[in-house]
């Protein structure tokens, strides 16, 4: 097959990059975008929009009372004071795990994700297992990713059906009482702030 | 419409399968894909639930096969051709072939970008009042449209509890099919996990959709 033949030299271009040039030729040559800024969304999600950007909102939240109340009652809002975190649009809603409930978000019908705050999806994320099973499953989500939970906590799944978006405000572990805001953010992981995993014990 | 994108509660996909320092993008190509649709939606007169929607038509059988940034492939090719902003032949000959209508905010060019590394708003200033309350009982309606919607059919026919409201939003089973924004007030309605699973489901589980109004009747 020829598109085996393809694997076995690595300079030669796979299939859907071949239809994909052609059709951003296509689109170019009727001046419907112009490729360098195509290479500029691109560069946006490969260096400045991550985790980091909700890392550093969960961290002042744990050491900030005030942005926490705030955070919790419209996240969209006070995140938009600190300025030099991460612009951030409209309808994020931030949810606080207790030793009560644990929250975990998932977009059962597509792919919706706070890409302000975490950056783009990983892939297990738009994938079909995670999809289906988030909201019957949890726990068995759980499990997958590691995390064990009591069987008493409240397990509380947001399925994003909808423009609004959710931030997990994870807890805070104990020992950490002393951290500053800094080394706080290096514990926050991605999958705290989705709900399926928890903050690193260490950074 | 009653898609197989329509996953909640579905069995059988297995395990997640967590990839340890995941890229960003696998391929060159998944970017350049991401960046397209990004600027054909805001220059291209295509809202986010349009581009749902092409996605959303990808036959059952492709859709479970294809990779995500594939799906975005699709979606954009067809949403290209049903506009006539590229031919079948183009696509074929992998250049521009012929004159095409402008797109209908003109070229995506980088004064554009800045504009779409925010999120817009969805939430729409109207002079009705929401029909239900915090604390409200309501069943989210048995509603199977061919078009687009957002009511999970995992939820349907089930009574939930209305937790917030979240304003009044673009609706997107209108939006989607350019029958305007029709904005409806917008709520997270939970349940809990036995109503939806059965007794056998675990008693700690609940589950929130967010419903727009005519999703939802009092219970």
């Amino acid at each position: 097959m020829a598109a085996d033949q393809d694997h076995d030299h690595g300079s030669e271009l796979s299939e859907m990059e071949l239809r994909v040039r052609a059709l951003e030729t296509i689109l170019t040559e009727k001046g419907y975008v112009d490729p360098v800024a195509l290479d500029a969304i691109v560069e946006t999600y490969e260096t400045k929009i991550g985790p980091r950007n909700g890392a550093r909102v969960v961290a002042k939240a744990w050491v900030d009372l005030a942005f926490k109340q705030a955070l919790l009652a419209d996240a969209s809002k006070a995140i938009a004071t600190l300025g030099h975190v991460s612009r951030v649009g409209d309808h994020l809603i931030a949810v606080e795990n207790t030793p009560q409930r644990h929250n975990m978000v998932v977009c059962t019908l597509c792919s919706c994700y706070p890409w302000e705050m975490l950056g783009l999806p990983p892939v297990w994320y738009k994938a079909a297992p995670y999809r289906s099973r988030a909201v019957k499953d949890p726990r068995g989500i759980l499990a997958d990713f590691g995390v064990r939970l009591p069987t008493e906590t409240e397990i509380r799944v947001w399925d994003s059906t909808a423009e609004t978006r959710f931030l997990v405000l994870p807890m805070r572990p104990s020992g950490t009482e002393n951290w500053s805001e800094e080394r706080l953010a290096e514990i926050v992981t991605r999958d705290s702030m989705i709900g399926t995993g928890l903050p690193k014990a260490r950074p | 419409m009653n898609g197989v994108h329509d996953m909640g509660g579905m069995d059988g996909f297995g395990k997640v399968e967590v990839e340890a320092n995941e890229p960003v993008f696998h391929h060159r190509w998944e970017s350049r894909v991401m960046a397209m649709v990004r600027a054909f939606g805001a220059n291209g007169g295509v809202n986010i639930d349009m581009q749902r929607f092409s996605r959303e038509s990808i036959p059952p059988a492709t859709y479970l096969a294809a990779s995500y940034y594939e799906k975005w492939f699709l979606g954009l090719k067809s949403m290209l051709l049903d506009r006539k902003l590229v031919g079948a032949d183009e696509l074929a000959a992998g250049r521009s072939l012929h004159r095409s209508a402008p797109l209908p905010r003109g070229t995506f060019s980088l004064k554009d970008v800045e504009r779409i590394s925010t999120r817009g708003s969805f939430q729409r200033d109207v002079a009705t009042k929401p029909a239900f309350k915090p604390g409200e009982r309501v069943r989210a309606r048995n509603i199977n449209p061919l078009t687009h919607t957002r009511l999970p059919r995992y939820v349907r026919g089930h009574v939930g509890i209305v937790e917030r409201i979240n304003g009044c939003h673009v609706f997107p089973d209108s939006a989607a099919h350019g029958k305007g924004e029709n904005p409806q007030w917008l709520y997270t309605v939970v349940f809990s996990g036995r109503d939806l699973w059965g007794d056998e489901a675990d008693p700690s589980v609940k589950v929130s959709v967010d419903a727009f109004e005519p999703y939802l009747e009092r219970a």
